[in-house]
């Protein structure tokens, strides 16, 4: 039986929303951290789904985003090994087209059905912008979500699939393009989303020999709420059928979005219920999964829910416009650039920065970061096990607060933390409010990107305060 | 071991004007410094057998020092040991005298930091993974003091007190030191009230960024008797280099060891036990207020948590029982970070003459120097002590 075996969500602590000044909407959308992108967030949303599973177990990743920071250079490499997987694995992008999750769902679950592998990792991640104050950038939120498929063991088996294709220019972004374009919305919704999206569900039904009420919830894409209620009303769903799509809460988080409401609904699933996952973009993708009654056993997860729970309005819109880089300020000016990390460099310390190897002493048992030739405590020389800190919580030894360093987020908050499981680490906190750090505050370790420098996007580990509560 | 003390001794000295030398390139400033040091000796360049000069980054060898000098084909060695590069390319040229290769040699200290175009510390990192975060060193000391104020259970404002009485008294000092690069009284609300630069150290308790020179003539007591009469006696180097970095829990961020060990090396040399009531004089590396505070106890002057008291009862001052930082220290004459170490022994080297003007103290016949390097948990420590002949 394919299906899914375990899920996870991620969405950014930070919302525009009513509390935001400049920001004019009464709605919450949800947005990335200046340091955050579909990569990160896509890593934060594997470590979530992953919560009690061996990840040397997973067999391949494929990662689906309208956003991948770089348009030669595999992102699911680097989220591969962020997340610490083998390197014997299969790994895919899927991006350019809204779809790209429901496809790399479809790609996963054709895999494990055909016995190419055993367990795929799937996480769709978008942080799409629109052009400043206008209604895409109100109805966009950022966001990722990831489906551990396998062939055992799942809590929701896939039922079956439909597609369809077809070219249509309604939301689009060309190469070099900072913001998503679209055509008139009429036009869009009527010949577009309206008229696919009701042949992909009717098409599924009659594939399945299902009607519109056998179906107990529909993660349904739309662009926006006034949208999302006519396409679900169009398709022949009751509004208690339809999961709430968080349009005032997170809004459309674009190739991750249809994703991350099937997660949603999976989290507040019992078993035997009929949840189907509906795509747009150049066409639409229609998954429908059957609930186990293994969802009841799932380990404890953030997932969309916790994760939407777990929030902080910025207190203007300038910040976040500082934050897209769309408003330039001066904070950087006050150090020399920043020159090229060595590719070498980043190549051989690929367990440090990006797996977060530290090592444990065979010798004496003292744990210690980053892994050294020779034991900080008994000298023992090369004789040492690695240990991942990427999921170890820890505390706050003590902090400094940097007005100098130049960060998009002045002032910096460059921390010493200490690890429960032992050793110490400098780093530097992000997500973070001014009046919350204090010393022995407890941290968690996040995924992000440093900066962008010859081209390179460069990510490594910081600290936040807690956000994991499961 | 015999120990350096006693074996070496200072014939003469040199220091340019610290400050924003905008009229001086590197040279301007080596050239300085150096003919200061020979007029005070007594000598000229020519009998100079070797050199040592101490930069940081602003150059990658010694023929720069041959070059402004016009030194004659001598051997000379640049030496690089972070903030604490001046006190060691003094060291090197000591112990070369001591080991009887030379009998007069030069130790010079330059840096040239305001041509970079930027207020703080601009000097570039190596290349690699760029992953570490790149900690402005105000935020390497402001960990300490963070974590001094939590450790002692210091309120932040009283906190904030006691390091600006640091910074007041060091700008007292500095304006009866006509080379120093700040010479104005600053006030303890002044301190506090500045702005932030690494919470908790504001703009006052941060060293100046400077540019400068210092030079040191260097021989035996033997050969000093035939220059003068009161040359000064090397007593003690210790030097001690950190190897743990910020990995190990039980580390309290709130002593440097570094600190502890040169101290200690160097006080054995000089047959110190009691170095507050044995020392007239200390010149520490101030490059921070908390750094100070943190060095009253390591270097034994104060007990552990209680080098606040120290400071509100005056003990430092000028008039108090151990003077620190009597030139104004890093805070006002300025950091030049691979001047700096030499400028601290010519502080020392004056007061010992009974040449310091102003800010002369009445006893001065054993005095101190405290050089630091580097971040807390990977520090490079010099601490040097001097003495007048006897």
């Amino acid at each position: 039986m394919v299906g899914i075996a375990a899920f996870g969500g991620y969405v950014p602590r930070y919302r525009l929303g009513p509390e935001t000044v400049g920001w004019n909407s009464p709605q919450e959308r949800s947005i990335a951290n200046f340091d955050e992108d579909s990569v990160s967030m896509a890593v934060a949303a594997g470590v979530d789904c992953l919560r009690g599973w061996d990840r040397r177990s997973v067999d391949g990743l494929i990662f689906a985003t309208t956003t991948p920071p770089y348009a030669e250079k595999q992102c699911a490499a680097i989220i591969a090994t962020a997340l610490d997987l083998r390197r014997d694995i299969f790994a895919a992008d899927i991006t350019d087209v809204l779809r790209a999750g429901t496809t790399a769902l479809k790609s996963a679950l054709d895999s494990v059905a055909a016995g190419s592998a055993r367990t795929v990792l799937v996480i769709a991640s978008d942080n799409r912008a629109g052009a400043p104050r206008g209604d895409t950038e109100r109805n966009l939120g950022d966001g990722a979500a990831a489906f551990l498929v396998s062939g055992d063991g799942v809590v929701a088996a896939l039922e079956g699939s439909h597609s369809i294709t077809e070219n249509m220019l309604d939301s689009w972004r060309s190469a070099g393009d900072p913001f998503v374009r679209s055509w008139e919305d009429r036009f869009a919704a009527e010949e577009g989303l309206e008229r696919v999206l009701s042949d992909a569900v009717s098409g599924f039904l009659r594939k399945q020999g299902l009607s519109p009420q056998d179906v107990t919830k529909v993660a349904l894409y739309a662009p926006d709420g006034r949208r999302h209620g006519q396409l679900a009303r169009k398709a022949g769903f009751t509004p208690e059928q339809v999961q709430d799509p968080l349009f005032g809460k997170m809004g459309n988080t674009g190739a991750a979005f249809p994703l991350m409401l099937l997660a949603a609904a999976l989290e507040g699933a019992g078993p035997g219920q009929l949840l189907l996952a509906v795509s747009y973009g150049d066409g639409s993708d229609v998954l429908g999964f059957r609930t186990t009654e293994a969802i009841s056993g799932l380990d404890p997860r953030m997932g969309v829910t916790g994760y939407l729970g777990s929030k902080r309005q910025i207190s203007s819109y300038e910040t976040y416009a500082r934050w897209r880089d769309v408003w330039v300020t001066d904070a950087a000016a006050r150090r020399p650039t920043p020159a090229s990390p060595s590719v070498t460099a980043l190549w051989r310390e690929s367990d440090k920065n990006l797996r977060l190897y530290g090592a444990t002493c065979n010798q004496c048992g003292y744990v210690q970061y980053p892994a050294q030739n020779v034991c900080v405590n008994c000298r023992a020389r090369d004789d040492s096990s690695p240990l991942r800190f990427s999921d170890q919580p820890g505390t706050v030894f003590t902090y400094s607060l940097d007005y100098l360093a130049g960060t998009t987020d002045s002032p910096l908050v460059i921390t010493v933390v200490d690890f429960q499981v032992g050793g110490r680490m400098l780093c530097m906190m992000t997500d973070r409010e001014l009046d919350e750090v204090q010393i022995g505050m407890p941290v968690e370790m996040s995924f992000r990107k440093l900066r962008v420098v010859n081209g390179i996007h460069n990510y490594y580990w910081k600290a936040i305060p807690q956000r994991t509560t499961v | 071991m015999r120990g350096i003390k006693d074996r070496v001794a200072i014939i003469g000295m040199g220091c340019t004007k610290f400050g924003e030398r905008w009229d001086a390139g590197v040279p301007d400033l080596m050239v300085e410094a150096a003919y200061e040091a020979y007029a005070d000796a007594g000598i000229d360049g020519k009998d100079i057998q070797a050199a040592w000069l101490g930069t940081v980054s602003s150059f990658r060898t010694g023929q720069p020092l041959a070059d402004a000098l016009k030194l004659d084909y001598i051997p000379i060695t640049r030496v690089e040991n972070a903030c604490a590069t001046a006190t060691d390319a003094f060291r090197n040229a000591c112990y070369a005298v001591a080991a009887g290769i030379y009998d007069i040699v030069l130790a010079l200290g330059v840096e040239k930091l305001k041509d970079s175009g930027f207020s703080g510390l601009a000097i570039p990192e190596a290349a690699g993974s760029d992953v570490a975060p790149a900690v402005p060193p105000p935020s390497q000391f402001a960990l300490a003091a963070t974590r001094y104020f939590h450790h002692y259970d210091i309120p932040y404002e009283q906190g904030k007190l006691t390091l600006a009485q640091i910074a007041s008294k060091n700008h007292h000092n500095g304006t009866m030191s006509p080379k120093a690069h700040f010479q104005r009284e600053v006030s303890t609300d002044q301190v506090v009230n500045a702005p932030m630069v690494a919470w908790p150290l504001g703009l006052f308790d941060c060293c100046g960024v400077s540019d400068g020179a210092a030079a040191a003539i260097i021989t035996t007591p033997e050969i000093a008797r035939t220059f003068r009469d009161d040359y000064v006696l090397v007593k003690g180097l210790g030097l001690s280099v950190g190897a743990y970095g910020i990995m190990r829990n039980d580390w309290d961020f709130v002593h440097f060891p570094e600190s502890v060990r040169a101290a200690q090396a160097s006080y054995q040399e000089a047959g110190i036990t009691n170095p507050r009531e044995e020392l007239d004089l200390a010149m520490v590396h101030d490059c921070f207020t908390i750094t100070e505070l943190i060095i009253y106890e390591d270097l034994g002057f104060s007990p552990r948590g209680r080098a606040s008291e120290d400071v509100e009862a005056g003990t430092f001052t000028l008039e108090g029982e151990l003077p620190v930082n009597t030139d104004g220290g890093l805070k006002c004459f300025g950091h030049p970070i691979g001047a700096s170490g030499i400028r601290m022994i010519y502080e020392v080297y004056k007061q010992l003459q009974g040449k310091a003007g102003a800010r002369q103290l009445k006893k001065a016949g054993l005095g101190l120097t405290h050089n630091l390097g580097g971040r807390p948990g990977s520090f490079t420590c010099s601490v040097a002590i001097f003495g007048a002949r006897d």
